[in-house]
């Protein structure tokens, strides 16, 4: 199983690379949730992807979940879900003011200024 | 008052959440940020005093036991550099106050200033590598609301990039942690410290070492990762740069002191030769930055890379002298470009320009703006007995010690770089003929502006001349880090 | 309450209308479900929250953000400020007790209608919480909308 996520994983991380190099500022948005997608699932995989009981419930459960890094990945997604809205709110602001979303017209260069 | 470490975290958060209700109040905003951060550094100056006498404070959040626990750790180390943040933001709030106009205010500024502190403050506090990455988070979404505050279309455009580097480096940071927390199995620093030696492959913990130097890197501006740090810097308005400058990049600089020291061990390692190489480009990047332009925002921004260069090779030598001088470096650094930007940023205020060829002459009629500047520039090139100076004197001594010449020669040759840099912005800037009638929106402020900045400057001058009465408490901050058992065992309590 | 389906000028959604405004209610309900379920299963403050949000974000669908504003009269910003109010000041009040910040308090209760249950500080933190969210989600998508 977890052969099978970190191939995921790295395809996840693969689409996300391509997307962020790409000229458009959404698709580079996109990327960017998607290499954090990938960074979620990999906290979960490299914990190991167990399928015991919640361990705080009941008394005497041997073989539980480590709870650790769920919470983890809950708070980094929050995080990346506000960054994520963040982001496309500024990217938004940014093509109303420069009417352009495309990162080759957006180079700090004196033509561009 | 075993939560007293928590405090300097609470009390700007509280006082933020405060400042949101009436956002459009700026009155209330500025009596609740400047008197909330000064309580904020009496506490801390208090947590200061109880850690020198008392050793190692920590605060096991929720009454949970250590490791298991988020734990806050307040030794010296992080007592003193939440103490320079928290009186860098106090001086840099009453400058901005003075600076802004009330529709920047209006728009939640002092909050994300506010935020801004307590995600710098929860770093240094922070005793576990998760939390490092929240409050990581924490002061990177403020940043990113005051970076966009005024909404230029080149600020914007700045921006993306900025908040691009940073969204990536967040994901490399979850990344690293996984990494770690799937080899050792904590979190905790204390624990990690403990068990890292314990595992049985050194390389996997050599590979999650680079990978948090490529994400610390990122924040701290090393060369190669800095690519990010003038353009976005250059655009943002003087207090924020002042804010940014003074804290954001410090922060990542202390999180590769508190986790090369604590987690890898470096010495004699792959991991050494690498930070030393890493701190060598910047140092030299830098300079080459600071003497190549003639902006004077950007001589400031290259400085920031010299400084970082300078006190991680200070990190990377890793000796009691050389961890005392990157410690001394990096509170007066971060005093003292907070003074140099505000004082940049009133020049481009007073000349409605950055050009040093623009300016001239300004000593004429600010006789009291000129000679800040000059002491300032003095400071930070490391004039004795101004407080630059026995930082690098010690990262000096540290480096010979170890049998490295070429790393302190270059930390010596930068300093005439540095020195170079600012006096060439004294030259052009304050010295000579005035080019133009300079009719600037500050000119009528500046004296006003003034206050704060000498302030601060006046403390900075003074931690310079009383190195010798700051010298038991750096020596204090850097026990735990090159004896790490007083820091686990003060977490532990085993 | 005022929810007529209005003219609109683009399109003629009376489905989308008529269907929102049960479809809310039902939404609604079942985020109050999750928030309060969250403290033993599945669900709690951040994800009622959002579903919350996901209702709200409906009717700005099916009718406009007027219809909305007129209908919920809730300024987003400081409902952040408040969510985020309640929490610190839950996570703050073992202070007074010389406790480590954030311990959490509970005990049992004889409560009316429901028995005895155990009530928890951690479901007032949450509170905090479902309101954080709901603020920001709904200013974010105010931001973008308002200038379309």
């Amino acid at each position: 199983m977890e052969i099978f996520v970190s191939i995921i994983i790295g395809a996840l991380t693969m689409c996300a690379v391509y997307m962020i190099l790409s000229k458009s500022l959404l698709r580079i948005i996109i990327g960017t949730s998607l290499f954090s997608h990938a960074a979620h699932l990999l906290v979960l995989t490299m914990s190991g992807l167990k399928t015991g009981a919640a361990p705080v419930l009941v008394d005497g459960v041997t073989d539980y979940t480590d709870p650790l890094p769920q919470a983890l990945v809950l708070t980094a997604i929050v995080i990346s879900f506000g960054v994520t809205a963040f982001f496309l709110v500024l990217a938004y602001r940014t093509y109303q003011e420069l009417n352009t979303d495309n990162m080759e017209e957006m180079k700090g260069t004196e033509s561009n200024d | 008052m075993i939560n007293l470490p928590v405090f300097p975290i609470v009390i700007p958060a509280l006082a933020a959440i405060i400042m949101m209700f009436l956002p459009k109040n700026v009155r209330l905003q500025r009596g609740l940020a400047l008197g909330s951060i000064f309580v904020t550094l009496l506490v801390s100056l208090f947590l200061v005093h109880t850690v020198s006498q008392e050793g190692i404070l920590t605060l096991n959040l929720g009454n949970w036991p250590a490791p298991f626990s988020i734990t806050l750790v307040s030794d010296m180390l992080s007592a003193l550099l939440v103490t320079t943040s928290t009186l860098l933001t106090f001086f840099i709030i009453w400058f901005a106050v003075h600076y802004f106009s009330t529709a920047y205010e209006e728009n939640y500024l002092y909050v994300a200033m506010m935020f801004l502190l307590v995600g710098v403050n929860g770093a240094f506090t922070t005793g576990d590598i998760f939390n490092l990455f929240v409050f990581f988070e924490v002061f990177l979404i403020s940043s990113y609301v005051l970076i966009v505050l005024g909404g230029k279309g080149v600020q914007l455009r700045e921006s993306i990039k900025y908040l691009l580097v940073n969204v990536l480096a967040s994901a490399l940071f979850v990344m690293a942690v996984a990494y770690l927390y799937g080899a050792v199995g904590t979190l905790s620093l204390a624990d990690l410290a403990q068990k890292i030696p314990l595992v049985d492959n050194p390389n996997v913990i050599s590979v999650i070492g680079v990978l948090f130097i490529i994400v610390f890197g990122l924040k701290g501006a090393l060369v190669p990762l800095h690519y990010w740090l003038p353009g976005s810097y250059v655009v943002a308005p003087t207090p924020i740069l002042a804010l940014f400058g003074a804290l954001l990049t410090k922060v990542g600089v202390y999180s590769i002191l508190r986790t090369y020291t604590l987690l890898f061990d470096v010495n004699g390692t792959f991991l050494q030769t690498f930070l030393i190489v890493l701190a060598v480009l910047t140092i030299i990047t830098g300079m080459v930055g600071a003497i190549a332009y003639n902006d004077v925002k950007l001589i400031i921004i290259y400085n920031i890379m010299i400084a970082v260069g300078v006190i991680l090779y200070g990190i990377a030598i890793n000796t009691q002298t050389s961890l005392e001088g990157a410690l001394y470096y990096l509170i007066h650094d971060m005093m003292i470009k907070a003074v140099l930007f505000m004082l940049v940023g009133m020049m481009i205020g007073i000349t409605r320009s950055g050009q040093l060829r623009e300016m001239g002459g300004l000593i004429t009629r600010f006789p009291l703006f000129g000679w800040t500047f000059f002491i300032a520039a003095l400071s930070l090139a490391g004039i004795p007995p101004l407080s630059g100076f026995f930082g690098k004197l010690l990262i000096v001594q540290g480096g010979v010690g170890e049998g490295d010449l070429f790393g302190p020669i270059l930390v010596l040759i930068s300093s005439l770089f540095v020195l170079f840099s600012v006096i060439k912005i004294f030259l052009n800037g304050f010295w000579g003929e005035e080019r133009r009638q300079y009719d600037g929106p500050l000119i009528p402020f500046t004296n006003r502006l003034l206050v704060p900045v000498c302030l601060l400057l006046a403390v900075a001058v003074a931690y310079g001349f009383g190195a010798e009465l700051m010298h038991p408490y750096i020596t204090q901050a850097i026990e735990p880090l090159t004896q790490p058992e007083l820091y686990i065992d003060a977490v532990l309590k085993e | 309450m005022d929810m007529k389906p209005k003219s609109n000028k683009r399109v003629n959604d009376v489905i989308l209308q008529t269907a929102a405004v049960i479809i809310f209610f039902i939404i609604i309900v079942f985020s109050i479900h999750l928030f309060f379920s969250g403290h033993y299963s599945p669900g709690g403050g951040f994800i009622g929250g959002l579903m919350t949000a996901a209702a709200l974000v409906l009717l700005l669908l099916a009718f406009d953000s007027k219809t909305l504003a007129n209908v919920l009269p809730f300024d987003y910003r400081r409902m952040t400020a408040l969510g985020a109010l309640i929490a610190v000041l839950t996570a703050m009040h073992s202070i007074f007790f010389d406790l480590p910040f954030f311990t959490h308090a509970y005990d049992k209760f004889n409560l009316p209608l429901l028995g005895e249950e155990t009530l928890h500080t951690a479901i007032a933190f949450d509170l905090g919480v479902y309101f954080v969210v709901i603020g920001v989600t709904m200013t974010i998508i105010q931001t973008i909308g308002e200038s379309e």
